[in-house]
């Protein structure tokens, strides 16, 4: 269930106190991944699975810079154009990591990277069945929210503008319509360029935000890692505190009695 | 482990061949290729090989293994 405090969310029946997930792709190198996600103070980070090299086994892994003990790993099926190959992933990464919390992505086509919605439900229920808890990349669709939550889906993750775009969040309506009917966690997943973006979400109601380029191609990335936390954060208690209601005209702040 | 009278038999490992010993067990492949097996998982013919297992299972002629990891990415 959607966690109503500032301080926590829980999905799946695991609790965390960071609202932010960050991924761990198109960084210089893990040295500055790992010492961006320490300034997001994110619990969570995306990985991919791939094949291993096998001509340089030895060449240095995400595993010797990030701990899998400390930080959770979501395993990502980024990538994955079919629901198959998505499972066939998953099921995979399941025994890497010894973990049934996943991320689900199908994707419908390159040029946009927009879920392909058939193929994203049809796997989310063969992944739900199998004992899998996937939270799921998403269309910003409050129907189709409701038909992933009905199949299994632990979180819904909608888009707020294309993955990598930095577009900021371009449907603050049906976003807003998604957080309103879901009863599982939602998380912006993929849009967001920089701090206001990850706040705005925030204000929206979401539980959480899921960011990769837009600290990754910051120029500074682990100063812009601290900025998305602080976002994060302000944007989750501007939405608790309650926004101002919208006037046409101004308002003055100072009282009109006793003017000279 | 490898002795000169071991029988070797022919494998593929993320589509390259590769040989080992007849006998050879998933985990013995593993590290074999220079790989921890308690970091990697592995599927053998479009299965996976649960890793409790990875000790045990022997490797057959013309298996067809895949080995992941978990890598960066978005």
């Amino acid at each position: 269930m959607t966690s109503h405090t500032n301080n926590s969310w829980t999905v799946a029946g695991q609790t965390f106190h960071s609202r932010l997930i960050v991924g761990t792709g198109k960084y210089k190198d893990f040295a500055e991944n790992a010492a961006a996600l320490e300034a997001s103070g994110a619990q969570i980070v995306t990985v991919a699975v791939r094949r291993v090299n096998v001509s340089d086994p030895k060449a240095p892994m995400l595993t010797d810079y990030i701990d899998p003990k400390k930080i959770t790993y979501l395993p990502n099926t980024a990538g994955c154009f079919t629901g198959e190959e998505a499972i066939r992933t998953l099921r995979l990464a399941r025994e890497a990591g010894g973990w049934d919390l996943v991320k689900l992505e199908v994707l419908g086509e390159a040029k946009t990277l927009y879920p392909d919605m058939y193929e994203t439900l049809r796997a989310t229920e063969i992944l739900a069945n199998e004992g899998f808890k996937p939270m799921v990349y998403c269309v910003d669709d409050p129907i189709a929210a409701k038909r992933l939550e009905d199949a299994g889906a632990v979180a819904i993750m909608p888009l707020g503008a294309p993955i990598g775009s930095g577009l900021g969040i371009q449907n603050r309506v049906t976003i807003r319509l998604i957080v309103e009917g879901a009863n599982v966690p939602v998380l912006v997943d993929a849009g967001v360029g920089t701090a206001s973006d990850a706040a705005i979400a925030m204000e929206l109601g979401c539980d959480g935000v899921l960011m990769n380029t837009a600290i990754a191609e910051a120029k500074q990335p682990v100063q812009m890692a601290q900025a998305m936390k602080l976002a994060v954060e302000a944007g989750r208690t501007a939405y608790l505190a309650g926004r101002m209601g919208r006037r046409k005209y101004a308002d003055p702040s100072s009282p009109l009695a006793g003017l000279i | 482990m490898t002795h000169e009278h071991d029988v070797m038999i022919t494998i593929t490992v993320n589509d390259e061949n590769h040989e080992v010993p007849e006998g050879s067990t998933v985990a013995y492949l593993c590290r074999d290729i220079g790989l921890d097996p308690e970091k990697v998982a592995v599927e053998r013919n479009l299965e996976i090989v649960p890793r409790s297992t990875l000790e045990e299972a022997l490797v057959r002629a013309g298996d067809r293994f895949e080995i992941v990891h978990f890598v960066g990415g978005g």
